[in-house]
């Protein structure tokens, strides 16, 4: 499926930070879904995390990897928790 | 209540907020920071939070709780920053009219925190390497995530 570009305001914790060298970004990405731009950035920065054990919020709120992203949105990066 | 705080938990005074004349039980469990972990010699620990998020989430952890064991007052505290080894990073405590369900609703929101809440740690070894902790091994080890939605 092709989907056109949004500009994405991503921001990164803990390990993916330090991966990225920044806590956010704005990018430009052909992005359906919040799966799309966590790949998307794995690939750019070079993480090795699986999807599986990460997590992802949508402007602020817990949200799955197949949410749909819009332009504009915030999407965060969250790696494997581990409080306690 | 959840909170999450940049200075020591003090366990005494959160257990007196959950004083109830209904309450027959209290239960209550403290994280402390080890020295040793995967081999590794800790020497201390970093705490990252994103405090929005945790707050809503941990509200949902508690609220869940309160409507599987009825007649519960739980709290749950969760250190950020730098902590030594000894200090207390977690502390949950809950009330309820008996024992069972204080065992229980304790280890379910512990288990909840650990798994959902937006927080990590970093830790600093003694040989002066430092490295995120993943908690999947938590998983690998057979303490499988509850309602990890």
């Amino acid at each position: 499926m092709t989907s056109e570009t949004k500009a994405i305001t991503v921001r990164y914790f803990a390990m993916f930070r330090e991966h990225a060298g920044v806590s956010e970004e704005t990018i430009s990405i052909a992005a359906e879904t919040a799966a799309d731009v966590f790949e998307a950035t794995r690939d750019k920065h070079g993480s090795a995390e699986p999807l599986a054990h990460c997590k992802v919020a949508i402007n602020d709120q817990m949200a799955d990897w197949e949410a749909v992203v819009n332009e504009g949105d915030t999407v965060l990066l969250f790696p494997p928790v581990a409080g306690g | 209540m959840i909170r999450i705080s940049s200075e020591a938990i003090d366990p005494c005074a959160l257990r007196d907020a959950l004083f109830d004349d209904a309450a027959g039980a209290y239960c209550s469990f403290e994280g402390w920071i080890r020295n040793l972990n995967e081999g590794q010699s800790v020497m201390r620990l970093e705490y990252e939070v994103y405090e929005p998020l945790s707050i809503t989430e941990g509200e949902k952890i508690l609220a869940e709780a309160a409507a599987k064991f009825p007649h519960l007052h739980a709290h749950c505290v969760h250190r950020s920053g730098l902590l030594e080894i000894g200090d207390c990073a977690v502390w949950v405590g809950v009330s309820s009219p008996h024992r069972d369900e204080a065992f229980q609703a304790c280890r379910y929101i512990i288990d909840a925190v650990k798994f959902r809440l937006p927080i990590w740690k970093k830790e600093f070894y003694t040989n002066g390497d430092s490295g995120w902790v993943n908690c999947e091994r938590c998983a690998q080890h057979g303490h499988a995530p509850p309602n990890s939605g």
